[in-house]
């Protein structure tokens, strides 16, 4: 059974890499080309979805990805309610499935939803009206599609072809949505050799059955990299069990102009940010030539309005089917 | 009242009967297992023709949820449960609410089975006040009141007060029953750490957290000499560990929960919180590695590690949801499974089911030996069915069996020679 593809191949819900294929990716991409061009417009907004009501349902504080969703779909022209449920029912003690069934009692269309437990939104598109559309914003460390989809948009438009290149992923792979969703898509889209680079209390164990090549060393893991992806550190992570500290972590894994060096020469640097200057990497390397992190945020919007719009289309597409 | 069961294939482990014969039952007990006693003349007949007859299952791990979780299940619906699996006698770990620290908790449980008298309950008691760790239980007078061994329940208990537990349970002649688990290792974790948890970023629970527990309790068994059972294996590490012990003369003994033989991690692949279970399904290599265990004596009981949920306690994200899988009823069928794949022969799946546990509970159980009471099953191994969620008996319906094909299935059960279960046709 695949939750995300309907009997007629088309996107169902948007949960994780894991379980699409090749095709999906490339229409996501080429779908959110076409939606690049629309905030350079006078109105910014096209009329997809029109009278669809899309809740943003996050249990977990965001402000970038909860942001870009909601810009998403207002310049698909939809209606958008945005709930931040650490605030509101969790704490009274409603279960998920009970928040879920009251919000599709108001009619909603559409779930964007983030959770802490890893499943969450596979959880909820199980859950769901045949007509409803789940669209997984991160849940616990399992994946964060949207992230890894706009990071395919960026290296799609900086290197074009997938196939010649060398990723390498820095960072806390372990704990990490956004690795995950962007192994599985560089995979997918034949990426050359995907590298994760991290101490080996970061690594998962077999990490390697993810299809990575794991490195333990910075400079050996970005040597003749073409796309260097770092990730966040969490700050409860830079000290304890896991690490000594912030500072020897950014002696041995920070991204510095010495250390991009060892790269190609025209490889770019990404973050899915927020970005902790002097942790990850160098401010002069954040905001250097090779960065492209900025370009990924506005990418967010045209990604996520790429997702939705196919999303919703394929709802209505079985129910007009199933009338 | 005096019964015979006629024409079936007598599996009695203790006594190497492996053979087609009739059972008598007088006066709750049995009496006499082929020729018939002189002058026998049967009230009641079974036939048994084209079936199994063996000593009634005992299952060394079933949670009852009673007393303390009645929303659940309670000991009438999960004994009546039992009954309908061919298990006559339950041990039930010391975890009710409140705990099994107090005689009157284990009289209580006891006499809740009793009154329902579907089938005979045996309480573990808690090895420290509590499950807390810290004071050691009154273990003389939890024997007094039936307990059949002391427990510890999950989380590790501090080496130092492990030491006094085992060598006062010793004093008093009980078996201690461990749960192996480093609580440290095992952190937050929900599922087995590896290749299908790092894809799925479930947090993990390594190996360590079993073999680690194991490595030391089995250093203090050796220390104190205490007669010790480690409960619910899930590695094969472990399995070996135990293995070696016991070629070294230790006292330990072990069992595997029936699902760890046939799931693996694979099988949590798409979140399904009816897989979630502690400790974790875990690799290919595990599994054999359980199967090797219950073939060649190192594991000498196969137990349902029953945990009868409501349905909302599955309702939730994988790691969210309850542990445990409602498993009375598939107990015998899924030990089965490994006599059809040839893996064990029919007598030595029966005694894992019998007279292995009812050793480690020094209890008077699992076999036909004439003068024990007639605790008898009688199935049909070749009866093929499906599992749905409609024929569970048990209140709970948290199983990943559903819609599996299962061959053998239970036709009668007798507890002390009374019939307290006959499918219905």
């Amino acid at each position: 059974m695949n939750l995300q593809i309907d009997d007629q191949g088309r996107l169902r819900h948007f949960l994780s890499v894991d379980g699409l294929n090749r095709d999906i990716l490339v229409d996501i991409l080429d779908a959110a080309e076409s939606f690049a061009g629309v905030p350079e417009q006078t109105v910014k907004k096209v009329p997809l979805l029109r009278g669809k009501t899309i809740v943003n349902l996050f249990f977990e504080a965001s402000t970038r990805t909860r942001t870009t969703f909601e810009l998403a779909a207002k310049r698909l022209s939809a209606d958008v309610l945005n709930i931040n449920i650490n605030a509101s029912s969790a704490v009274k003690g409603e279960t998920l499935l009970d928040t879920l069934r009251n919000l599709e009692a108001m009619h909603c269309d559409m779930f964007v939803v983030r959770h802490a437990d890893s499943g969450a939104a596979h959880f909820m598109a199980a859950h769901v009206q045949p007509h409803v559309a789940v669209i997984n914003a991160g849940d616990g460390r399992h994946a964060h599609p949207t992230q890894a989809m706009l990071d395919m948009f960026t290296i799609r438009r900086q290197k074009g072809d997938f196939g010649p290149l060398c990723v390498a992923i820095v960072g806390d792979i372990l704990h990490s949505r956004v690795a995950r969703s962007q192994i599985q898509a560089l995979n997918m889209l034949g990426a050359g050799e995907v590298r994760v680079v991290a101490p080996r209390t970061l690594l998962p164990l077999e990490v390697e059955s993810l299809g990575v090549r794991a490195f333990t060393d910075l400079k050996q893991g970005i040597h003749d990299a073409d796309v260097i992806m770092m990730l966040r550190l969490q700050r409860e992570r830079m000290q304890g069990a896991l690490l000594p500290s912030a500072h020897e972590y950014f002696y041995r894994y920070g991204l510095t102009e010495k250390r991009l060096s060892h790269a190609k020469d025209d490889a770019i640097v990404m973050h899915p940010g927020p970005i902790n200057r002097g942790v990850e990497m160098d401010s002069q390397v954040a905001d250097g030539p090779r960065s492209v992190i900025l370009q990924q945020v506005s990418h967010g919007i045209a990604v996520r309005m790429a997702v939705m719009s196919m999303a919703m289309r394929s709802r209505e597409a079985a129910a007009r089917e199933a009338t | 009242m005096r019964s015979v069961i006629r024409n079936g294939h007598v599996v009695d482990p203790v006594n190497q009967i492996d053979r087609i014969c009739d059972v008598y039952i007088a006066d709750k007990r049995i009496v006499a297992v082929g020729a018939a006693p002189d002058g026998f003349s049967a009230e009641h007949e079974i036939d048994a023709g084209g079936q199994v007859v063996c000593p009634g299952l005992v299952d060394l791990c079933a949670r009852l949820r009673e007393p303390g979780h009645e929303h659940k299940a309670t000991i009438a619906s999960e004994t009546a449960a039992a009954a309908a699996a061919g298990i006559t006698t339950l041990c039930c770990p010391p975890d009710t609410d409140p705990i099994i620290d107090t005689p009157a908790v284990a009289q209580l449980v006891r006499r809740r089975a009793q009154q329902a008298g579907h089938a005979r309950l045996v309480p573990l008691g808690a090895l420290t006040h509590g499950l807390a760790g810290e004071q050691l239980s009154e273990m003389a007078e939890l024997l007094e009141a039936g307990c059949v061994g002391v427990g510890n329940v999950g989380g590790m208990v501090n080496s130092q007060i492990m030491r006094r537990a085992m060598e006062y349970a010793s004093t008093q002649g009980l078996t201690v029953f461990l749960t192996p688990e480093d609580p440290w290792l095992r952190n937050n974790g929900c599922a087995h750490e590896g290749a299908v948890a790092t894809r799925l970023g479930l947090p993990g629970i390594p190996e360590a957290a079993e073999t680690a527990a194991v490595a030391r309790d089995l250093a203090l068994i050796a220390q104190t000499g205490v007669r010790a059972h480690f409960c619910r294996l899930s590695t094969a590490r472990a399995v070996r560990m135990i293995a070696r012990a016991r070629y070294d003369g230790l006292p330990v003994s072990a069992d595997v929960a029936a699902h760890q033989l046939a799931l693996t991690e694979l099988d949590t692949a798409q979140f399904d919180s009816n897989c979630h279970v502690n400790p974790p399904l875990r690799t290919e290599r595990d599994r054999e590695g359980l199967c090797d265990g219950v073939v060649h004596d190192a594991i000498s009981a196969i137990c349902s590690d029953h945990q009868p949920h409501e349905a909302d306690a599955k309702q939730a994200p994988f790691c969210a949801t309850a542990a445990g899988i409602s498993g009375l009823g598939t107990l015998l069928p899924l030990t089965l499974r490994l006599v059809h794949n040839g893996s064990l022969d029919l007598t030595q799946a029966i005694a894992r089911l019998t007279c292995g546990p009812a050793e480690i509970l020094h209890i008077d159980a699992g076999s036909l030996t004439p003068g024990v009471l007639a605790d008898v099953c009688i199935f049909d191994p070749q009866a093929h069915w499906t599992l749905r969620t409609a024929d569970m008996v048990s209140r709970g319906r948290n199983t990943p069996f559903v819609g599996w094909e299962f061959d053998g299935r239970v036709n009668y059960t007798l507890l002390a020679g009374r019939m307290v279960f006959k499918r219905a046709n």
